[in-house]
């Protein structure tokens, strides 16, 4: 997978971005962005060619990994969800004054893009950034599967 | 995942990403990475290791001291366990029954378990556990000649069902499992070279291929490598 990955064409951003941390991290928000589609049960599943994103609180843990791709391991994330989705770890991290705090809200979007990504580039990933942004959001980890 | 992390950069967010990939984080340049080379699925890269996970989270925080885009790697790699799960499958009841169909009938009881233990379950996608015997019966009635035109399928979709016969007997698995928690791949090695439903799904796969399905039908209903 990972040898097919390497040659696969992916979009090239020029002149990115690059927004520092202006504050300590031990004052920052911090919410999770992953892509392995994950989604609470009474959320709507995604299909195979999801592009949008769901929202779940920080206290959830019935969280159901929905990505279609049988050519990753699941089974770690039935073990412990935080192998994929982190959050009793930043929940610790922010006890312990390491970050300022874990957001109230974290999403998950599908791994399996179009491969132009442009719904991602113009659509659903802005409108999730607006949320991050409504909640205060200073740093997103972003977790792939 | 670099994709966002330039759509949120640009939104005035600070992110990270945990790379599985190199050569593709290399190429989309994301403002910070930490590349970890772990099981794909498992980018914290081990479950039920709170420190090790802890470990990963405050290298990728420590790239946010970097002034300019920073590719990072965990010094660690954890390699994929292709070895099969030790698992014992319970006892077949009715010798009548096709074999994958009786197989995953006495995998019930686990699979019940892991659910009350969970409290989630991934099986759902296109049928519920109640199915997954007589989603295996037409999968096996496909291998032995039966044409997917004419019998229909539980759920429909070839894809889906895999996946949630998949999740049942990797849900199964984990509460018959011996030995150390499974690595990634472990439990895939397991439904695949042990089970009769791996067999099955696997022998639908090809009947599928030789009837000349279109090829998203059957393709994606095991692992490409299998």
């Amino acid at each position: 997978m990972r040898n097919y990955g390497a040659t696969q064409a992916v979009p090239e951003f020029e002149g990115p971005a690059f927004t520092p941390l202006t504050k300590p991290l031990s004052e920052a928000r911090v919410a999770i962005v992953t892509s392995a589609a994950l989604h609470r049960p009474d959320q709507e599943r995604y299909t195979q060619t999801d592009t949008r994103f769901r929202a779940f609180d920080r206290d959830d843990r019935d969280l159901i990994m929905g990505h279609w791709s049988p050519n990753f391991d699941h089974t770690g994330f039935q073990l412990d969800l935080n192998v994929v989705y982190p959050i009793d770890r930043l929940r610790e991290l922010a006890a312990d004054g390491v970050i300022g705090d874990a957001a109230p809200r974290h999403f998950a979007f599908a791994g399996n893009q179009p491969e132009t990504v442009s719904e991602l580039r113009l659509d659903t990933g802005p409108a999730c950034a607006l949320e991050l942004v409504a909640d205060a959001v200073d740093v997103v980890l972003l977790t792939p599967v | 995942m670099s994709t966002l992390a330039h759509v949120f950069e640009a939104a005035g967010l600070s992110t990270i990403v945990l790379a599985s990939m190199r050569e593709v984080a290399e190429k989309m340049q994301p403002p910070r990475a930490l590349f970890c080379d772990f099981p794909l699925g498992r980018p914290l890269g081990r479950p039920s290791d709170a420190a090790f996970q802890r470990g990963v989270l405050e290298q990728a925080f420590g790239l946010l001291t970097a002034s300019a885009p920073v590719l990072g790697r965990h010094p660690e790699t954890i390699e994929s366990e292709e070895m099969p799960i030790a698992c014992a499958i319970p006892p077949r009841e009715n010798p009548s029954l096709p074999p994958a169909v009786d197989e995953a009938k006495a995998l019930r009881n686990a699979y019940d378990r892991a659910l009350q233990r969970r409290g989630v379950t991934s099986v759902g996608r296109a049928i519920d556990a109640d199915q997954v015997p007589d989603a295996l019966g037409v999968f096996d009635s496909w291998a032995a000649g039966a044409s997917w035109k004419e019998v229909p399928l539980p759920g429909k979709n070839t894809v889906a069902v895999s996946h949630d016969i998949r999740a049942y007997y990797s849900e199964a698995a984990l509460e018959l499992a011996t030995g150390p928690e499974p690595g990634g791949r472990a439990v895939e090695a397991w439904f695949h070279t042990e089970t009769e439903a791996g067999k099955t799904v696997m022998a639908a796969r090809a009947a599928l291929q030789a009837q000349e399905a279109p090829f998203p039908f059957w393709f994606y209903m095991a692992p490409a490598h299998r």
